[in-house]
């Protein structure tokens, strides 16, 4: 088993605390404090959830793509490093799948209210969707794949939803549009009005602490299971080894 | 030279095998062919001829990608008898010439099925095309291929899967999603003419680099997933 010092617990256990405490300063600054939005009232308050989950839901596919492609260059040249890095894609999938669907469902909420609708074939919804179905494709071909190929091939897929998610961006972005347009660096009339700033940079860092708790957890929570694998799989060498009395 | 060599004879012995069992070709045809009279069923084509119109590039593609999956799924599957496929792994030829000239032979079985299908899917549908009906023959090798070359690598990639026949279009349909849109939008154009010409050339350049970036993707990973243990 991989060696967990108190220390290591202590700074994950002092993480955890600390993501909660600004997840819950953030709560008090986006639904107190913040004035209420002068075109939609309250319910443009969960705008300082939409976004910053949204922002993250593109940001963690980007580790998986990373962590993938060390796994296809040490797969053969160093296993052991090779687990490690398969270890942390399938933690940043999972996570993936999690903030894009919160994103999805707490953009419908809103959709709801402001356009009356729930869902529409925007290309921002649309590539959101899609990428979400990336991801859960990519948790499915882990779930059915035999044992001894999930890595590698979870991997190569992992490249393709890579490639793909531009392509989706460019071939919608044009097709039609009725999603607000970026509120930051989205051209000169974008930008918020600076009593929201603080309501959603605490709700950025928040989500993103939390983020990368669940990341960490995930991936040690594999890693236990890899090293458990390795264990039982040395433990069946070593009784094969046995000479029968 | 030797590579594309090799890809001809990985071809010629695809085509021979199909030549011999018709399987593919057979199933699929008369598969495309159930999808167009259900749909035909469902929305009574012939009495709303502007409606067809608009639909009926959406229900062709859908038709020919069900179609195409139950044929690739098949595709990989004939190599493991007699364990061929272990046989193709330790061969000295590059793995990528055994992916192409599979994708190539799948292409070419799906072409004969559009080939026959176009026909009766006009007659069905009492199907008046309003734009360019040329550029169709530019739009169907492009979509296919883009659907094929996929298709192909995802059915090698859950050969030794559980239940992989559920695996294939579970793994297909999110990455071919851009290709479809382009291709259903392009025949679309082309059968309403509601598109501006530049438009439908567009959306025929996105599936042109769609195909020229997947099959590169394709070629270069297929060996790791050939060999992935």
């Amino acid at each position: 088993m991989e060696q967990r010092t108190p220390t290591l617990r202590n700074v994950a256990w002092l993480w955890f605390g600390i993501s909660i405490a600004v997840l819950a300063f953030g709560f008090r600054q986006a639904i107190f404090l913040v004035p209420t939005d002068a075109a939609q009232g309250n319910v443009g308050r969960i705008f300082y959830y939409h976004v910053p989950i949204a922002m993250l839901s593109l940001i963690f596919p980007y580790i998986n793509f990373v962590a993938s492609l060390f796994y296809l260059y040490w797969r053969r040249r160093e296993p052991l490093k090779a687990l490690t890095a398969d270890a942390l894609a399938l933690a940043t999938a999972e996570v993936t799948v999690v903030y894009s669907s919160i994103c999805l469902l707490t953009g419908m909420l809103w959709a709801r209210a402001v356009w009356g609708i729930w869902w529409t074939w925007d290309p921002r919804l649309t590539s959101m969707l899609l990428l979400w179905l990336l991801y859960v494709s990519y948790l499915m071909l882990r779930q059915f794949s035999s044992a001894g190929q999930t890595h590698t091939l979870a991997a190569v897929l992992s490249v393709f939803a890579a490639v793909d998610v531009p392509i989706v961006y460019m071939s919608i972005r044009w097709w039609r549009t009725q999603h607000p347009a970026p509120v930051f660096g989205g051209g000169p009339d974008s930008g918020v009005d600076p009593s929201m700033l603080p309501a959603f940079y605490w709700n950025l860092a928040g989500w993103t602490v939390w983020g990368i708790c669940i990341v960490v957890f995930r991936f040690a929570l594999e890693r236990r299971r890899q090293f458990a694998e390795q264990e039982a799989a040395l433990q069946a060498i070593e009784a094969s080894l046995e000479i029968p009395q | 030279m030797k590579y594309l060599r090799h890809v001809w004879d990985h071809l010629r012995k695809d085509l021979r095998l199909e030549w011999r069992s018709r399987d593919s070709i057979n199933g699929m045809l008369f598969f495309a062919l159930l999808v167009v009279v259900v749909f035909g069923l469902a929305f009574d084509p012939t009495s709303y001829p502007t409606m067809t119109r608009q639909i009926s590039g959406g229900i062709l593609w859908v038709a020919l990608l069900f179609a195409s999956i139950t044929a690739l799924n098949q595709s990989w599957a004939r190599e493991q008898r007699n364990n061929v496929l272990e046989a193709q792994r330790m061969a000295p030829s590059p793995a990528s010439a055994l992916f192409l000239g599979k994708a190539l032979a799948n292409m070419l079985f799906v072409l004969v099925v559009e080939a026959v299908l176009a026909p009766i899917f006009i007659v069905f549908f009492n199907l008046h095309a309003l734009g360019n009906v040329w550029l169709l023959a530019l739009i169907l090798p492009l979509g296919t291929w883009a659907l094929v070359v996929n298709g192909t690598f995802f059915a090698a990639l859950g050969l030794r899967a559980r239940n992989r026949e559920l695996l294939l279009p579970l793994l297909l349909l999110p990455i071919s999603l851009p290709a479809l849109l382009a291709m259903v939008q392009a025949t679309t154009g082309v059968l309403t003419a509601d598109l501006d010409p530049i438009q439908i050339s567009t959306w025929i350049k996105q599936l042109l680099g769609y195909d020229i970036i997947f099959t590169t993707v394709c070629i270069l990973l297929f060996e790791t997933v050939l060999n992935a243990e």
